[in-house]
Order: C-alpha cells, then sequence, then structure tokens
C-alpha cells in the first residue's frame, strides 16, 4: 500500500450471517478499501444460505451447496473471519469489542447483525435429548442424526418454520406429527380457506396434526418422548422440534446500553440513535416499530447500511412490501399484503376450482391491490406482487385481474412481459437480484445454463420460484441457440452429446485427443465427466480397434471392482442366469475368509458381493475366483449386469417355458459389453413374472405360444414399467431381437442415459420401427453387437490379474 | 528449501500412467503420485478433504484430480478444492530427477 495514503477505519462486524455478510459485500463493491474489516461468527462456519437449511433438512441440497461466501471469499478480500468465537462484550467508550474466547478488537465504526434466536417456550422437559430447535446448521446435523436412528417426531409450531421442518424430516423417513396452537395453519401469512388446504395436502402427505394445540410439556425422563397438550392430548416423538417464532438477538446491545426494544432500535440510516458509530441489520433490529423476519427488507437494510458506511449520507431505509412462500416441493403457496379486508374501503375478489385445489384471493382498496393469498397454482404471485409493490391503478383490468396475467394483464405472453419489465426489476426475491444484474451477467460472462446464472449471481439459487423466470432470461438473452439448442455435454464443449457421436463416426475420430482437437474441446485433456463418455463413445464406434484409456474410465471400470465409501472395494463374481454350484459358492467362501471379507451379501441381480476388499487383494482375489472358473460379474460398470430368471418351467408348477435356460443364454451372448449406463436383463417363466422382467431395461416374459419382449423399464428412485416391444416365437428370435435392441441402444443413447429415459425420450414407436418392423436393420444392429462382443467378451479379471497399477508402491533407496 | 529435506526414490516417471496415478506407502500413510498430460508430477495426501475418499482412483485431467467418491475437484498443484467446495488434501513436496520420482520430508 502506499505510505501516503490515509490509515484505513476499523469496522468490526458482528454476526457472519446474512444480513452482515450481505452489508460486507454491498461495502466491498462501493468502496472496497475504506476499511480493514474484522467478522465474528458464532458459527464455526463460513457464511451460508440459512434458507436453504430446509432444502438441506429435505435433502435436496448438501451443506456445501448452500455455502455464500466460502472462507477464500473472505482472504481475498483482506477480511478477518473469527469464526467460532462469539463477542461477548462491547465497550463503546474504548470502542472495543471482547470475544468469548477474550481476544479484543478495536472499532472504528461497529456493525450488529446478530439474527434472532428461536423462541422457546418455558415448557418442563425442554433441556432433554432429543429437543432442538430449526435455527442452524447444528440444528439441521441434529435433525439429520436424529431422522438416522429415531422414527417419529413432533414438530412445535405450524408456521413456515415448523412446517419446512415437518416436510424435511417427511422425506428423511420419519413420521411426523404437527401441533400447532391456532386453529389453522400459517394464519400469519395465509388466511383460513389456504391455511385448511395446506393442511389438508400435508396431511394427504402423511404429516399430522394437532392444530388447536398448547403444548404443555415434553414428556420423558432422559430422553424426549414426546409431547401433552394442554387437552390432555399426547404425542409421542423420540424427536421434538420446536419452531414457533424468532426473537431478536438483542443482548449484547442491551448491556452496552444502546437503546434496544423488541429489537436494537435503529433509524431510517440503520443507526443505533446514541452512538452514530454502531449500526445494526437483519433480524436483531427495530424499525419503525418493526421487526424482520424474511430476508427482502434485511437485503434493503444492507443496501442502505453499506452506503452509509461508504460515507453516503443521503442513504435512508424503508421497509419495502413482504410477499411470502413455503418451500415445500410441489406445495405452492403464496402471500403478500393484507390477507383479507380489514378497512371499510377493501374488497375482496375469490376464486377457487376445489377440484383442481387452486385458490385465489385478491384484497383490493380504490383500485390499488393491497394483499394476495394463493394456493395451488402460484405463477401469478410475482405479478400480482409487482403491481402491489408499485401500487399500479388496476381500475382497466378488475374485472379479469383474478384471471392472472395471462387473461387480464397488458402482454399475455409471458416472454414479452419479461422482456417488458424495466432493468430494476427484481427477478430473486431471496437475493434480491434484478433483471439487469441477471442479463449483464449473462452477456459480459457468456453464461448458458442456469447453474451457471446461479453460481454468478445467486439468482434462483434458494428458494428457487424464480426459476422459469431465470430460464426465461437465459433463453433471451444467450440467443434461441442457447436456448433451445442441445445441452452441451459438459463445460470442455459447446457440443451436445448426439453432435459429438455424429462427429465420431462421420469424420472418423479415433482418439480423445483427436476429437478433443477437432469438436474445440476448451480444455487440454477434459474433465471427469466427458473423459469416460468420449471413451465410450469411440469405444462404441470402433470394435476392435479402438485402445480403451483406462485413465478416463471411471475408478470402479479401472478397477474392475466397486470403490465402497471407505475406499475398500466389493468384488461380484458372475453366476450365469442366477446358477451357481456348490464348487463356486466353496471358491466364494474360501475367497472371503482368505482376504478377510467384511460382508458377503447376495444381491437383487441374483450374485453375491464381497465388501471390503482391499485395492491390492484385488489381483489375487480374482485369481482365485478365476481359478474356480468365476469371472468378473461387471457389477461395476456402465456394462451388461446380470439377467435375473426365475425358476422356470423346469421345477415351476405354473412354468411355461425354460426361463432359466433363456437367460443364461442371454448372458452368455451379452456378458462383457459396454453400455452408455448399466444394463439388466430379466427373463420370468410365465405372466406371474417372478424376475420382474417389467422393471428391466430388457425383460423377457414366457407365454404359452412364445415370449413376451418389453424394454426401458427401471426399478430405481424414479420406478417406470416397460413398454411392450413385440411378442416372438423362438429362443433364436428373443436373442436377436436382444442384441439389436441393445445395440440401438449402444450407438445412439447419451453416455449416463439408462435405457428408461432413452426409450421415453425417443419415443416406444421409434424403438419398435427399428428393432421390429425394420427386419434388415435389426439383422445389420445384431451382427454390429456380436462383432463388438467377439472384442469385448475377454474376462477382465484375468486380463488385470498381473496389472501393476493395483500395488502400492514403497519408498525405494 | 532443498537443504532441509530428504528426498527419497519412490517410482520411476514410467511407473505411473499419464493422466494417472500411483499409491506409495509412506509411514505417514498412503500418498498419492499424479502425472499430467504434460508429465508434470504431484504428490498429495491421499485423502479427500471432503470425506477421505481415495484421490489417488480418480480422474485426473489438466492439473486437477476429481475425486471418485462425490466428485470433488482437487488441484493438484496445491490441494485445494475447487469452488464451491472448501478443502485441502495435504501436499508433498516431489521432483523429477531424470526419470526417478522423488518425495521429500522436511528434516
Ligand atoms: C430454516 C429457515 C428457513 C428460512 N426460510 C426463509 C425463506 O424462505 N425466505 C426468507 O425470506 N427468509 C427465510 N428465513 C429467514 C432468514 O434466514 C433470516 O431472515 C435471515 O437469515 C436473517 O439474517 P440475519 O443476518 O439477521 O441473521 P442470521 O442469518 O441468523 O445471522 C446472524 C448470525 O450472527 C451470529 N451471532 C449471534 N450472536 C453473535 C455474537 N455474539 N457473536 C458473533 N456472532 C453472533 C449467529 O450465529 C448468526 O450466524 C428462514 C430461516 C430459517 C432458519
Ligand atoms: S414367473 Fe411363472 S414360471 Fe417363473 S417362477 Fe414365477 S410363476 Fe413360476
Ligand atoms: S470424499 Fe472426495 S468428494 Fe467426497
Amino acid at each position: 500500500m502506499n505510505m501516503l495514503s490515509p490509515p484505513r477505519h476499523r469496522l468490526v462486524v458482528i454476526g457472519n450471517g446474512m444480513a452482515g455478510m450481505r452489508t460486507v459485500s454491498e461495502l466491498l463493491a462501493r468502496a472496497p478499501q475504506r476499511y480493514d474489516i474484522t467478522v465474528f461468527g458464532a458459527e464455526p462456519h463460513p457464511n451460508y444460505d440459512r434458507i436453504a437449511l430446509s432444502s438441506v433438512l429435505a435433502g435436496e441440497k448438501s451443506l456445501d451447496d448452500i455455502v455464500i461466501n466460502a472462507r477464500d471469499w473472505y482472504a481475498e478480500n483482506g477480511i478477518r473471519l473469527i469464526a467460532g468465537d462469539p463477542v461477548a462484550a462491547i465497550d463503546r467508550t474504548q470502542r472495543t469489542v471482547t470475544s468469548v474466547a477474550g481476544q479484543v478488537v478495536g472499532y472504528d465504526r461497529l456493525l450488529i447483525a446478530t439474527g434472532s434466536r428461536p423462541l422457546v417456550p418455558p415448557l418442563p422437559g425442554l433441556t432433554l435429548p432429543g429437543v432442538c430447535t430449526f435455527r442452524d446448521i447444528a440444528d439441521v446435523n441434529q435433525m439429520i442424526a436424529a431422522s438416522e436412528t429415531h422414527r417419529r417426531a413432533v414438530v412445535i409450531g405450524g408456521g413456515l418454520l415448523g412446517l419446512e421442518a415437518a416436510w424435511g424430516l417427511k422425506r428423511r423417513g420419519m413420521s411426523v406429527a404437527v401441533v400447532h396452537l391456532m386453529p389453522t395453519l400459517m394464519e400469519r401469512q395465509l388466511d383460513e380457506t389456504a391455511g385448511q388446504m395446506l393442511q389438508r395436502d400435508l396431511d394427504a402427505r402423511g404429516i399430522a396434526f394437532f392444530t388447536n394445540g398448547q403444548t404443555e410439556e415434553i414428556l420423558g425422563t432422559t430422553q424426549a418422548a414426546g409431547v401433552r397438550l394442554a387437552d390432555g392430548r399426547e404425542v409421542p416423538a423420540d424427536l421434538v422440534v420446536v419452531a414457533i417464532g424468532i426473537r431478536p438477538n438483542i443482548d449484547l446491545a442491551r448491556a452496552a446500553g444502546l437503546e434496544v426494544n423488541r429489537g436494537i432500535v435503529v433509524g431510517d440510516d440503520m443507526a443505533c440513535g446514541a452512538d452514530p458509530e454502531i449500526y445494526a441489520v437483519g433480524e436483531c433490529i427495530e424499525h419503525r416499530g418493526q421487526v424482520f423476519g424474511l430476508v427482502a427488507p434485511i437485503w434493503e437494510q444492507a443496501k442502505v447500511c453499506a452506503a452509509r458506511l461508504a460515507g453516503d449520507t443521503a442513504a435512508s431505509y424503508a421497509t419495502p412490501p413482504l410477499s411470502t412462500r413455503l418451500k415445500i416441493t410441489g406445495v405452492d403457496v403464496f402471500s403478500a399484503g393484507a390477507l383479507s379486508a380489514a378497512a371499510e374501503e377493501d374488497e375482496e375478489v375469490v376464486l377457487q376450482d376445489r377440484k383442481r385445489g387452486t385458490y385465489r384471493k385478491l384484497v383490493l382498496r380504490e383500485d390499488r391491490l393491497v394483499g394476495a393469498v394463493m394456493y395451488g397454482d402460484v405463477a401469478d404471485g410475482a405479478w400480482y406482487f409487482r403491481l402491489l409493490r408499485e401500487g399500479t391503478d388496476i381500475a382497466a383490468i378488475r374485472a379479469r385481474l383474478i384471471m392472472g396475467e395471462a387473461l387480464a394483464g397488458t402482454t399475455a405472453d409471458p416472454v414479452a412481459a419479461l422482456a417488458a419489465l424495466p432493468e430494476e426489476a427484481e427477478i430473486c426475491g431471496c437475493n434480491g437480484v434484478c433483471k439487469g444484474r441477471i442479463v449483464a451477467a449473462i452477456k459480459s460472462q457468456g453464461l448458458a445454463s442456469l447453474d451457471a446464472v446461479r453460481a454468478h449471481t445467486k439468482a434462483s439459487a434458494s428458494c428457487g420460484s424464480c426459476t422459469p423466470q431465470v430460464e426465461r432470461l437465459l433463453a433471451m438473452t444467450a440467443g434461441v441457440a442457447a436456448a433451445t439448442g442441445p445441452k452441451p455435454m459438459c463445460k470442455c464443449t459447446a457440443h451436445g452429446h448426439d453432435h459429438v457421436r455424429r462427429a465420431i463416426v462421420a469424420e472418423a475420430l479415433k482418439t480423445i485427443p483427436q476429437a478433443m482437437r477437432a469438436l474445440d474441446w476448451t480444455t487440454t485433456d477434459g474433465c471427469a465427466s466427458c473423459r469416460p463418455a468420449l471413451n465410450y463413445y469411440l469405444l462404441c464406434a470402433w470394435p476392435g480397434e479402438y485402445v480403451d484409456d483406462a485413465q478416463s474410465r471411471f475408478v470402479n471400470e479401472r478397477m474392475h471392482a466397486n470403490i465402497q465409501k471407505d475406499g475398500t472395494y466389493s468384488v461380484v463374481p458372475r453366476m450365469w442366469g442366477g446358477m451357481t454350484n456348490p464348487r463356486e459358492l466353496r471358491a466364494i467362501a474360501d475367497v472371503a475368509d482368505k482376504y478377510q471379507v467384511r460382508e458377503v451379501k447376495v444381491t437383487g441381480g441374483q450374485r453375491i458381493d464381497l465388501f471390503g476388499v482391499k485395492r491390492e487383494d484385488l489381483p489375487a482375489v480374482w485369481r482365485d475366483l478365476n481359478a474356480a472358473g468365476m469371472v468378473s460379474g461387471h457389477a461395476y460398470g456402465k456394462a451388461l449386469r446380470t439377467v435375473k430368471t426365475c425358476v422356470g418351467s423346469e421345477w415351476c408348477r405354473f412354468g411355461t417355458q425354460d426361463s432359466t435356460g433363456m437367460g443364461v443364454a442371454l448372458e452368455r451372448m451379452t456378458w462383457g459389453s459396454w453400455h452408455p449406463h448399466k444394463v439388466k436383463l430379466a427373463v420370468s417363466g410365465c405372466p406371474r413374472n417372478c424376475a420382474e422382467a417389467t422393471i428391466k431395461d430388457f425383460g423377457v416374459v414366457a407365454v404359452d405360444s412364445g415370449w413376451e419382449l418389453s424394454v426401458g423399464g427401471n426399478g430405481g428412485i424414479h420406478v417406470r414399467a416397460t413398454d411392450f416391444l413385440c411378442k416372438v416365437a423362438t429362443e433364436a428370435e428373443v436373442l436377436e431381437y436382444c442384441g439389436a435392441f441393445l445395440q440401438l441402444y449402444r450407438e445412439e443413447a447419451h453416455y449416463l442415459e439408462r435405457t428408461a429415459p432413452w426409450v421415453a425420450r425417443q419415443g416406444i414407436a421409434y424403438i419398435r420401427q427399428r428393432v421390429v418392423e425394420d427386419a434388415a436393420g435389426r439383422a445389420a444392429l445384431h451382427a454390429r453387437f456380436l462383432h463388438a462382443q467377439s472384442f469385448s467378451q475377454t474376462d477382465p479379471w484375468a486380463e488385470q490379474a498381473t496389472n501393476a497399477a493395483y500395488k502400492t508402491l514403497a519408498p525405494v533407496e | 528449501m532443498a537443504e532441509t529435506m530428504t528426498w527419497t526414490a519412490v517410482a520411476r516417471l514410467a511407473d505411473i500412467p499419464r493422466l494417472g496415478s500411483r499409491v506409495v506407502a509412506t509411514p505417514d500413510g498412503d500418498v498419492a503420485l499424479f502425472r499430467a498430460a504434460d508429465d508434470h508430477v504431484f504428490a498429495l495426501e491421499d485423502r479427500c478433504p471432503h470425506k477421505g475418499g481415495p484421490l489417488s482412483q480418480g480422474i485426473v485431467h489438466g492439473h486437477s484430480v476429481t475425486c471418485p467418491l462425490h466428485n470433488w475437484v482437487i488441484d493438484l498443484a496445491s490441494g485445494a478444492a475447487q469452488a464451491p467446495d472448501i478443502g485441502c488434501a495435504k501436499r508433498l513436496p516431489v521432483r523429477l530427477e531424470g526419470e526417478r520420482v522423488l518425495l521429500g520430508t522436511p528434516l
């Protein structure tokens, strides 16, 4: 730094939360050099998005996803972060703060942003283990841990926070009850009708409600066991979450003699009246008698406070109108302004469709919208909120106002409406991002995906309700190509999967570097997502010619075993059609003993999985299994996994055909084949379908007159039954149709696309046309499949047993 | 630096595949040696800063490796996780002497 530059002022911030760090970011944007900044945070974490804790609890985001400013950010901006050591006292005469651990830091300006604390009623049993609140990362971790070991939860409080807690715990598999003091839910944001609709929907999702319920006691002696209500009802639970509200955290300010009421009293300049060096923002403050619990006004406070700290003496704060949404996936609630007609001149307009479960109520005062409550369909929420905020005269559209923007608005088309918005129109309420900033970021940084916009602007990164608008802005700004064109394979290239696959064949690209050069890759050797894809595409395009690149294989395929979370591997030998014999079982048992395999498990694919094998032992394990005649089950690969069979006509009284024999034949033909994703087959001996063939990639069900074939099923997260392909008469036909179908999938699907989404994307009609109707095409596909198989049916275990890569090196002198 | 280190030969360059890695057992635990496409060699403790995944088993690209467990991207030169993730794998001094790869231990 220049010796002549003035000494910097010292700014100390108490509270490393949303309000404090937003103020610091705004300040850095305005006057980066003005202050030496020290931030104290009670929590041992960098600054994170508190709003998103609900999504973390519901398992939709990880804690890593919700960090707003990582530790690097503090370092890069020269900010000293003292996390995990709260401030214990403020000395206004000495102008210092002292932390719990005894650190003393002097200030010229002090910013108090201590947020709020959960409101906790003085109930007996509050201190029992198993009781928690919902405010910070520690609370969420406690709830997640409880959901893993316990079954029942009760949430006290049916407001926004309580319901999001209840939903998150429900999503984590607990059975959940909500105790609420009032007759309807979220009564501060919703009118009675909407509150009841909400309760009905959540009830249908399995959350139990105790309304008009005053909690009197938390039951239990060594651990929370439930709650008792004033009317005698008891609700058993192993986890009790108290979420009845918040209370501004004013203890420090009060002890320092600052003026406090419900919150720390601040003026329009965000300063604490008595002491102009001290500012306060966020949930800890009280401004003109109002306290806060949502981020939108807090962003405004941060802006004003930063301006003041930067020396702008004109900046002044006024609370904007507020709107609320509930972050429960699939439950859409919106509310803003007045909930119902309060004054003489107020009028309500209501539209309700019971069957569709939608409801909206508008509160009007003298041709202005002063309130809106919506349930079920909230797409127009942003529009109503804009009319309300801007005080638009709605006389001209009043008759159609309740129908929403498309029918009543001046512009019916959402794209045109978005285009008509001024630059400063707010798009993302959670993070206070306006249209101008999103558009500018898309243009200047060349952003081409929603995730990129989220990463750069935070728009749509918290509650996600503005996602459609952000996507539209992306489409409008980045051009039609980016919006409607195929998604790029990854950030190393602008090309989509189909283009890359076609180019590899058309331009005879034969190696990964060659393909990357020809297709203008922006990185020298790709990334962990495009390299495995290219490796597969090349392998599929040039069988027998392309040399598989081990370094472009995901670890499981490189090591020919499944990596487990502790870094050991699991090994699964192939069992043809689920058949085994005493000799194989003996060999497996010997391997399990010899290499101290920690767990032996029968898999859903009718084979045996050996867990906990050390990397160095893998080659020896295979050698022993090979010696007993077993080969790799490819349980680790984007490859043919299993062919599940039932016992069929051989033993079963219902069996119509030899399903086991058919399964073994299919597995003999298809084993060793690589695919865009894993592939599972099954054969059932009759329509009772004991082998679950209708949730497999290729399913075969025997009937009296032959075999029914169906494709594109999946039993994972999104269960999908197969689409019927056709019926064939002979075993040879089953083999031919199967080979042709798999080859079509191998040649045309995107890497990491299972057959289920691929068949859904292409439509079964297309698959039938290629595999059933076009006989010559089918024969050609099948022939190409067999040709590729002639190179891939070598047991990787036998090949790899001597590979040195498995061995750990030892230092050599 | 050099005078305060003891250097131990742990591998030949050819032992490590390009865009790949090998593991060296040391008294302080496993160390992953990485070799980039440009033959730069790096050494990191074989533990991902996220949940301890074996970085040696990840895919190497540029001067980075992607952890096989949850896809964190770790910078090979600094050991730091790529934003938005936060964390750092321990870096070890390593250098090439002709074909020999030497690992440094502070004296
Ligand atoms: C689960 C959940 C969901 C939410 N959802 C929404 C939503 O959908 N929409 C919305 O608008 N709002 C939502 N909110 C509210 C929103 O998160 C808060 O309004 C916002 O975080 C307030 O910011 P703040 O900085 O005032 O307080 P905080 O973010 O709580 O920050 C205060 C920080 O100060 C620290 N601190 C306190 N005392 C000390 C001390 N003595 N020394 C050092 N540090 C101290 C605290 O540990 C805390 O980290 C939600 C809140 C929760 C808990
Ligand atoms: S699918 Fe039919 S033949 Fe096979 S086991 Fe079940 S009932 Fe028997
Ligand atoms: S352990 Fe490496 S990413 Fe999770």
